[in-house]
């Protein structure tokens, strides 16, 4: 079986700057769930944005491969035609660009670069208020500029509707719990569990053991100064919980 | 006290002044309007084309930039006239009452002159030739100026449009004026066109200006509008000029009481472009929008400059001002809010945004407040900056092409000023420029 997402050795640094990655190395099989743990300061962000291209991060070694095709040397927006969505921690705010048409421009663009029909206006529509009605996102918030005056919770929200709508292969989470009460989180989980498929994987990449009660994972890794220092099943996230961080950045060191 | 009289010596210069002494005689008008004409070039004159050390010129030095002066243009041939049908393109949708200015000759045939209650309209040739009275009331008098580009203008103005709107009329359509500069050779229009909407009068105004693709060529055109007691004016304009020509722009604009007035001006066009704005609320309690968008490539220079004065008390006005500037473009807002001391209780704000998309553009800004009354709430502020990176990332990692992710940044940044126009066909047409100006650079 290919793997949906292998990470090789790879060693990336902010441009000009200190190195962030040194050597991180993960299988994520499709259908799996991986949560990615780790104290401050680990490289836990910069993991999502060297996985999906963010300019000023530099990969100087090792491969990132997404069902076998180097994603390295692509563009943000390749990558996410490939099936990667990154859903942020901090979703940006777009003054000006109103959210539906954000989302039309988005799907269109991958659909366009995949070779498949392109979206009509009613159909998109259409699947943005099923989507939108079971995150609870109101047409009011669908006709506001893109996350301009959302709550912290709305934008995780609209991140979440984003990624159901656009289905990708390869779903990153950066903190998506950050922000949250657990009103939010919960309707967030339903919206994430919902995409769990066999062919779909999943990064769940996070701080704190709550989200795992609610988006449960196959593999749990602890990432630290890095790299992945240790993996274990999702008991694993329990245990940190208990014991903290202090074990990996001493053996890291 | 001796006038500090300016010798002219640029070949721009002497070839104006050959220019006007030689058709002194033949241009419309006689009696007290070619005395006016005199006067004017009188006053151009003594200053000769300004430069940067004439302060409202300060980054547009008019000296460097015009060389030469081309010469007159000469009335509209028929091919000209025959190809002006089909501009004004941009507004098609628009179901507007159309006025065309072919090579700066207002073209009756092709304009539409179907009567309507309240609305007159005529050539300023015309107008000038017979002593209009209207126009002998207000032309040259609606805000006192001593800038040279227009007393240029005033010497050796041929035609435009004069538009009377009488009192209460409110126009059915907008009225566009579609202004086409087609020439073989260099050469230069003088263009005055006059709006009076007396009081309770409403008016929509539209100015297009297009000119050929190829070439050199000088406009110098400039608009006075009369806003009465209760008018409503609102006033659109898009320099689209050819790649090759030098825009020199005036409006002059005064506003009466419980007035709504409004003026946005779009640049998509032109090598030196200039449009300067005097706009007085000379009445209480009127309202003023101001706004516009350059939008620039290439080694394209555009100036803005807004002098907006407060006279009256209670009125508020807004200034909002963008530029998106690619190449090696240059962009000059000048922007000045004066509230004279009758002007108690004003509210005035002004805002300038440029966003650079390129290392070697550049965005000059000026705004200044000067203040006379005490009881008053005015700002002003200004950025300049590239386009925020992190958007960008945000767009592109959904999947949107670096391209149309910078387009829909772009329009958004400028859009903030199209959103203000109250017509949603003139802001779907602005849009659609916008869009076409983006597709053209990428």
């Amino acid at each position: 079986m290919t793997p949906l997402l292998e990470i090789a050795d790879l060693h990336a640094e902010i441009e000009g700057g200190r190195n962030i990655l040194d050597g991180l190395s993960l299988t994520v099989n499709p259908g799996e769930v991986h949560a990615i743990m780790g104290p401050n300061g680990a490289g836990k962000s910069t993991l999502s944005y060297v996985l999906s291209g963010k300019p000023g991060y530099v990969i100087t070694s090792g491969s990132i491969k997404l069902a076998g095709v180097e994603l390295s040397e692509l563009a943000p927006d390749a990558r996410a035609a490939l099936g990667l969505f990154l859903a942020f921690q901090y979703p940006l705010e777009i003054p000006g660009v109103s959210t539906m048409a954000f989302l039309h421009a988005a799907v269109n663009a991958q659909k366009k670069k995949r070779g498949e029909a392109e979206m009509t206006s009613p159909e998109l529509l259409k699947r943005v208020r099923e989507i939108g009605k079971s995150l609870d996102i109101s047409a009011e918030m669908l006709r506001r500029p893109l996350n301009v005056g959302f709550s912290g919770g709305e934008k995780k929200r609209n991140e979440t509707l984003q990624m159901m709508l656009l289905e990708p292969r390869l779903c990153v989470l950066d903190e998506t719990d950050s922000g949250l009460d657990i009103d939010a989180l919960k309707v967030v989980s339903n919206g994430v569990n919902a995409l769990r498929a066999p062919d779909r994987s999943m990064v769940v990449i996070t701080h704190y053991q709550r989200l795992l009660d609610y988006i449960v994972p196959d593999v749990v890794h602890v990432l630290a100064a890095g790299r992945i220092v240790h993996s274990g099943g999702k008991e694993l996230a329990l245990e940190l919980e208990a014991t903290g961080y202090a074990q990996f950045q001493t053996e890291a060191a | 006290m001796a006038a500090a009289v300016h010798l002219m010596k640029t070949p721009a210069e002497l070839t104006l002044a050959e220019t006007f002494a030689a058709v002194e005689d033949r241009l419309p008008g006689t009696g007290d309007m070619a005395a006016a004409r005199a006067a004017a070039f009188a006053r151009f004159a003594a200053s000769g084309l300004p430069h940067r050390r004439v302060e409202a010129w300060r980054y547009t030095d008019l000296r460097t930039l015009m060389r030469e002066a081309a010469p007159l243009a000469a009335p509209p041939d028929a091919a000209a006239r025959a190809g002006a049908a089909g501009k004004g393109a941009l507004f098609a949708a628009l179901a507007a009452r159309r006025l065309y200015v072919v090579n700066g000759a207002f073209v009756p045939e092709l304009s539409d002159l179907s009567p309507e209650p309240g609305l007159m309209i005529r050539s300023m040739a015309a107008a000038l030739a017979e002593g209009d009275p209207l126009v002998a009331a207000h032309l040259g008098q609606v805000v006192a100026s001593d800038d040279a580009v227009l007393a240029l203008n005033t010497a050796l103005m041929g035609d435009g449009v004069v538009i009377h709107v009488a009192k209460g009329a409110a126009l059915a359509r907008p009225i566009h004026i579609v202004h086409v500069a087609d020439l073989a050779a260099p050469a230069a229009l003088f263009v005055r066109s006059l709006l009076v909407a007396e009081e309770e009068a409403t008016v929509s105004l539209i100015e297009t200006h297009e000119g050929p693709a190829e070439g050199a060529y000088q406009v110098n055109c400039a608009l006075e509008i009369v806003a009465g007691d209760g008018a409503k004016v609102s006033r659109v304009k898009v320099t689209a000029e050819g790649p090759g020509a030098l825009h020199l722009a005036s409006l002059l604009a005064r506003v009466g009481a419980q007035a709504a007035f409004s003026a946005a001006g779009f640049v998509l066009g032109g090598a030196v472009v200039r449009n300067q704005l005097a706009i007085r609320l000379d009445g209480a309690e009127s309202v003023a929008h101001v706004s516009g968008a350059s939008l620039l490539s290439g080694r394209q220079h555009a100036d803005t400059t807004l002098a907006m004065e407060h006279t009256a008390p209670r009125c508020e006005s807004r200034e909002a001002f963008r530029a998106v500037l690619d190449g090696e473009a240059r962009d000059v807002f000048q922007g000045r809010i004066a509230v004279r001391q009758a002007a108690q209780k004003t509210d005035a704000r002004m805002m300038s945004r440029a966003l650079l998309l390129s290392d070697r553009a550049e965005a000059n800004a000026k705004p200044e407040l000067e203040i006379f009354a005490d009881d008053v709430q005015c700002g002003h502020g200004c950025t300049a900056g590239a386009l925020d990176a992190n958007l960008k990332f945000y767009l592109m990692a959904r999947g949107i092409p670096e391209t149309e992710a910078v387009a829909l940044l772009v329009e958004a940044f400028v859009g903030e000023v199209v959103d203000q126009i109250e017509d949603e066909t003139v802001r779907d047409a602005l849009m659609g420029a916008i869009r076409a100006w983006l597709l053209a650079r990428a």
